[in-house]
């Protein structure tokens, strides 16, 4: 393993006047690394033992973690007007940090099941890590809806069952819906992530050096030999749940819309909610992974297979994704000019001239339409000090614009008399920033334990694992005296 | 069938340099008539169904019959309270037959959510999978399959095998290796 430890020592060469070199697509792994490479490199994460940034930092997180879960149990315990819920603010950071979670687990499903359907072999680079998150960010998402009843043992009422009175939930309400996609959302995530798991699971095992690895891992990989009579069937069973996925991802943030949308407040009772809400979510998960990954990169020398070409193309994604935000926004300010209705003018002139005014130029204006703006340049998203500043701001973003949303559309309410204003305790801010503990907690026992990236189909990509491969300078312009941009 | 040993013997193995290599002898076994016979790589290799003769999966049918019965236990589930049990008026909004879109949500999910059910046990039951053990673990170099290997195996079990004629069908597409595998 010795060798394969060496600095990756990036080509960066100017790019190459003929045509021909223009046309040739750069390499998805860079130095030529081979099946044994990719084995090594990202199996020894997990092999070998835990560094000590490791440790710090995962008894940081889980302290954080505890935290919030104290907060928790101090909030159903005492009740939720630990919480600085008011009338009218009836819904504030507990639902922002819902709709902020279950946000940022999409992009780990558009990575794994949209970018699949459209056979972009980059996202094997990423999706593994990015379901990931999915699955966590959504386990913080999770907490809140359960909470925030106020009284957690009744939280049964959500489910599909008659209560003591023989009446059953309202199945044409969104927020009943709201527990179906999300539920869904969240078990085909961990069908999905489970099932590409298992071939690099067998790795892990095959690799194992000691018995109880070898017996957990080989539980784990049920068995899996990496047989072609296997493969045909698993194949066909990862494009189904890709299939399967893609239509979910786009109806889960479509239905936390509806929560909203189907209401009769200004600023709420839009049409444009879905696909606002889904791009944003694409936009704010992106975001997510960036951050997580850049650093996870850097700190195991992956930079050969998570490459800059991956980091260029996650940011074309959130330009794209934040040039519809900003679309959305500024469609709403037009609309509620359009619509000559009073109180859709008043709340969107409230919006940007209230008492939350800045939550709207920082979060809305700045970090989410002006920052990712800088992504034009290929200078600014191949520099990974801009992409990393510019994710963190849409990170803040995406939760300021939810708040926005949220306690902006609650505070002022049709009668002036019954106006108010939010203001989160100490239990809001740190049941928030718990959620954040439980997160990374869960994201580094992840990279500890399991393979972050996915070895099998990251070994597709590899020129050698077609059939027809021939030759190394037919695939490799450098082994050819090329030159390679990266 | 013995091996050396004295085990009773699960197949003969070769193990092939590359995976344009073991796709070309895929063809070749393939084409001498074996149907007992599977080949091991750490990934899918592009194109090996139909060099090992196997048509397309049939997994889409039990992941059709899951999505079908998702749709239905909707149907039932959000019907059966909602029109015969207990119908409620929520708000006085209407509840004719014009809100049934309100219950489509609901059914697309459990749609999908069986789908993904049935996808994911069908691969495991078609494949004979979770197993505890399997013969091919036998070969100590066949660690190899979930990193850089590349791997032929025809059983004993089929009608076609000798030990002579499947050696020399393996060496003559360039396996390496050739090893009997023995069944336990």
């Amino acid at each position: 393993m010795a060798d394969a430890i060496t600095a990756p020592d990036v080509v960066r060469a100017e790019a190459s006047d003929s045509i021909e070199s223009k046309l040739k697509r750069v390499p998805l792994v860079l130095n030529r690394r081979n099946f044994r490479w990719i084995t090594d490199r990202i199996s020894g994460v997990v092999e070998e033992p835990a560094p000590r940034w490791w440790w710090v930092t995962f008894a940081i997180t889980s302290l954080t973690a505890a935290f919030g879960l104290f907060c928790l149990g101090y909030q159903i315990s005492t009740g939720v007007g630990t919480w600085g819920l008011n009338h009218p603010v009836g819904w504030a950071w507990d639902i922002t940090n819902f709709v902020f979670w279950i946000g940022i687990g999409h992009a780990g499903t558009l990575i794994s099941a949209i970018l699949f359907l459209l056979r972009q072999k980059w996202r094997t680079s990423i999706n593994r890590a990015a379901e990931a998150m999915t699955l966590f960010a959504v386990i913080c998402a999770a907490i809140f809806p359960g909470v925030h009843v106020g009284r957690v043992w009744m939280a049964w009422y959500l489910a599909p069952l008659p209560n003591n009175y023989g009446i059953w939930p309202n199945f044409r309400s969104p927020l009943l819906w709201d527990v179906f996609a999300v539920s869904t959302y969240f078990t085909v995530s961990v069908l999905f992530w489970y099932t590409g798991l298992i071939p690099d699971l067998a790795t892990l095992r095959d690799r194992a050096t000691s018995k109880i690895k070898k017996f957990f891992y080989g539980i784990f990989a049920v068995g899996w030999r990496g047989s072609n009579r296997h493969w045909r069937h698993y194949e066909m069973a990862y494009l189904l749940l890709a299939g399967i996925s893609t239509p979910l991802v786009l109806s889960v943030h479509s239905v936390v819309s509806f929560d909203f949308a189907t209401s009769i407040l200004p600023t709420w009772h839009t049409t444009i909610f879905p696909p606002y809400f889904v791009a944003g979510a694409i936009f704010g998960g992106f975001a997510m992974v960036l951050t997580l990954l850049i650093p996870a990169r850097a700190i195991y020398k992956l930079q050969d297979i998570i490459t800059i070409q991956h980091i260029d193309k996650m940011a074309k994604i959130i330009l794209l994704t934040g040039s519809f935000v900003a679309y959305a926004y500024a469609m709403e300010f037009f609309v509620a000019w359009y619509s000559g209705n009073h109180y859709e003018r008043f709340a969107f002139a409230n919006r940007v001239l209230g008492p939350y005014w800045w939550y709207w130029w920082v979060g809305m204006l700045f970090c989410n339409c002006l920052s990712p703006q800088l992504f034009w340049f290929r200078w600014c998203r191949r520099n990974i000090y801009v992409v990393y500043f510019v994710s963190m701001c849409v990170n803040a973003g995406m939760w300021f614009e939810r708040f926005i949303i949220i306690v902006g559309g609650l505070h002022r309410d049709f009668l002036p008399s019954s106006w108010g204003m939010f203001y989160p305790t100490w239990v809001d801010i740190w049941t928030f920033i718990g959620t954040f503990g439980i997160f990374t907690s869960l994201f580094l026992l992840f990279i500890r334990y399991l393979p972050m990236i996915a070895m099998s189909e990251v070994k597709i990509v590899l020129p050698e694992a077609d059939p027809h491969f021939q030759s190394a300078e037919q695939h490799h312009p450098v082994a050819a005296g090329g030159k390679e941009r990266t | 069938m013995k091996t050396p040993s004295g085990h009773d013997v699960y197949g003969i193995g070769a193990e092939y340099p590359t995976a344009g290599a073991l796709y070309e002898a895929a063809k070749r076994v393939r084409d001498a008539g074996f149907k007992r016979w599977d080949v091991h790589s750490p990934f899918p290799i592009h194109g090996m169904d139909d060099a090992m003769g196997l048509g397309k999966s049939w997994l889409s049918a039990p992941v059709l019959a899951g999505g079908v019965t998702g749709l239905l236990t909707a149907a039932v589930l959000e019907f059966g309270p909602s029109s015969i049990l207990y119908p409620l008026i929520v708000h006085g909004k209407p509840r004719n037959f014009w809100t049934v879109p309100a219950f489509f949500p609901i059914m697309f999910e459990l749609t999908v959510l069986f789908s993904a059910f049935s996808a994911f046990f069908a691969v495991l039951i078609m494949n004979g999978l979770p197993r505890w053990n399997h013969p091919v673990f036998n070969w100590d170099r066949f660690t190899r399959a979930t990193n850089d290997g590349f791997f032929l195996i025809i059983e004993a079990r089929d009608p076609r095998f000798t030990e002579v004629e499947a050696r020399q069908l393996l060496e003559e597409s360039g396996g390496q290796h050739i090893t009997l595998i023995h069944e336990d």
